[in-house]
């Protein structure tokens, strides 16, 4: 926790929660997915929605991204309640959702495109992005020319250069292999520390969860529910493998599998 | 492929099934089919006659605003079938009864309703084209990815943009397809058009050489066509391919 304490205080509101939900619930006909979930997301902070397969993450995150619409309850950003996709929020997919016809630059650059902006400031945003990313060079690929990872990077460059203030984050690497996640992860901590946004993260990797994430929300199986909040004791000043190595690291992870095994057949 | 170890050229079995034509026009068994040479050498001057010529532009022109009509209409159509279910449920049993009924059977009855001249060409041509390019489009329209169209919504793209440069594009492979298909069934609504109803252009020589039994002309004719035919649908497999291309990590 030590590393965001001083950026937080810097900026305004650093207190007040930058995603309120408040009583959301979804019932898809008969499925009720989600039972009135009250969650607060700390400006600043990533926050990882973490639970069995099937539990309805993905669900609430689309609700807060305002693309699936809520049975009832509401979701607050900034104070202002959810109608819809608001330029304050940015998706990153799972399945990385680019465009396969587009260049990696008009990949990264189609959010500031549908916003209108002209090409060449857009493309110099998304240059940057593209080298904060860790792509520089690969501007006028095409997404079937790049692996897995280097796909979602675009992705999250996408995400980066519209500026929003909440990045939401489905399962970003869940398509990603092994190797090239544990980098991405790395990668994604540096970014999370230089870009001071909020972050919702989904996932279904406990060692991902305690990783990357300022707070832990464990939702139960279906109807989901919040069923325990954990702040993982992390030393993230340390290196990443030594983080790996690190104690409360290793007793966090064993913490939550004892809170999530009883769920899994 | 390769025949006791020698590499086959590509275009080796056309000039085998040439050359089969040739030996049957020259040995005279079937009066139908003259040598391939001769029905050469008539088609090239045929080609020349202004008679010829005329008759090219009266088809290609119906051929092209019939096309062009399918085209509009048929990507339309199938945009909207693939985007809601409503307009689906109201034209799916239309479209799929056109699509396999036989049409030509149905000319006669438009020429009841457009008269004897170009515009029920054009409308045998547009009835012979639309409906695989609804069926296609609309495939394609329903085979975006899901999170491409959350993307456009989440990044802020208009109702207009959202087609424009997201769902169009991501269905363009099938609608292309649908194109390719409905222009070699055009083809044969232009033909079949001409012949039946209003006789002129392409349907006026047809009837003139075969009534005739002028076997080399007719035979050149349908050179003429089948060589127009395929080579448009080669041009639109050719950018097919190219979109293929991009298209090949959905």
């Amino acid at each position: 926790m030590t590393l965001s304490t001083a950026s937080i205080h810097a900026l305004p509101h650093a207190e007040s929660a930058a995603v309120e939900v408040r009583g959301i619930s979804k019932n898809y006909k008969e499925v009720e997915a989600l039972r009135s979930i009250d969650l607060d997301f700390p400006r600043g902070k990533l926050t990882t929605l973490l639970g069995p397969s099937g539990c309805g993450k993905t669900t609430l995150l689309k609700i807060i991204a305002g693309l699936i619409e809520p049975t009832s309850g509401e979701v607050r950003v900034n104070g202002k309640t959810v109608t819809g996709p608001g330029p304050e929020r940015a998706f990153v997919f799972q399945d990385f959702a680019l465009m396969p016809w587009a260049t990696v630059m008009r990949n990264v650059a189609f959010g500031l495109e549908l916003k209108g902006m002209g090409k060449a400031e857009r493309q110099s945003i998304a240059r940057h992005y593209i080298a904060e990313v860790g792509l520089t060079g690969f501007e006028d690929k095409y997404p079937h020319e790049l692996s897995g990872g280097m796909r979602q990077r675009v992705g999250l460059a996408r995400a980066f250069a519209v500026n929003a203030e909440v990045l939401l984050l489905d399962e970003p690497f869940s398509a990603v292999d092994e190797q090239n996640r544990r980098k991405f992860q790395e990668d994604l901590l540096r970014l999370v520390e230089k870009e001071r946004k909020t972050f919702i993260f989904v996932t279904h990797s406990i060692e991902e969860a305690v990783y990357v994430s300022d707070r832990i929300v464990l939702l139960s199986r279906r109807p989901s529910r919040v069923s325990q909040i954990i702040e993982p004791k992390v030393d993230r000043t340390a290196s990443p493998d030594a983080i790996r190595r690190d104690q409360g690291y290793l007793d966090t992870v064993e913490e939550i599998w004892q809170g999530l095994k009883h769920y899994v057949d | 492929m390769t025949l006791y170890g020698y590499r086959v050229p590509m275009m080796a079995s056309l000039l085998v099934w040439c050359v089969i034509w040739e030996l049957v026009g020259q040995s005279g068994l079937m009066f139908l089919v003259p040598p391939l040479s001769a029905v050469l050498v008539a088609g090239y001057s045929m080609v020349q006659t202004s008679t010829w010529q005329a008759a090219a532009m009266i088809t290609l022109h119906s051929f092209a605003i019939g096309m062009g009509l399918a085209i509009v209409v048929g990507v339309s159509l199938g945009v909207l079938m693939g985007r809601f279910k409503a307009v689906d449920e109201l034209f799916s049993i239309w479209v799929n009864i056109f699509v396999s009924a036989p049409l030509s059977a149905l000319v006669p009855v438009l020429m009841i309703l457009f008269g004897m001249g170009e515009t029920t060409v054009i409308v045998t041509v547009f009835l012979f084209a639309v409906w695989i390019i609804v069926l296609d489009t609309r495939a394609g329209i329903q085979h975006v990815p899901k999170s491409l169209i959350e993307m456009g919504r989440s990044y802020g793209a208009s109702t207009f943009a959202l087609y424009g440069k997201i769902v169009l594009l991501a269905a363009l492979p099938e609608i292309l397809a649908g194109i390719r298909l409905g222009l070699v069934r055009g083809v044969k609504g232009v033909v079949i058009g001409q012949l039946l109803v209003a006789i002129i252009g392409y349907g006026e020589l047809f009837e003139l050489y075969s009534r005739s039994f002028d076997m080399e002309n007719f035979w050149a004719l349908t050179i003429i066509l089948f060589a127009a035919a395929m080579l448009m649908s080669a041009a639109i497999e050719h950018i097919e391919k190219k979109v293929d291309y991009y298209a090949g990590v959905r």
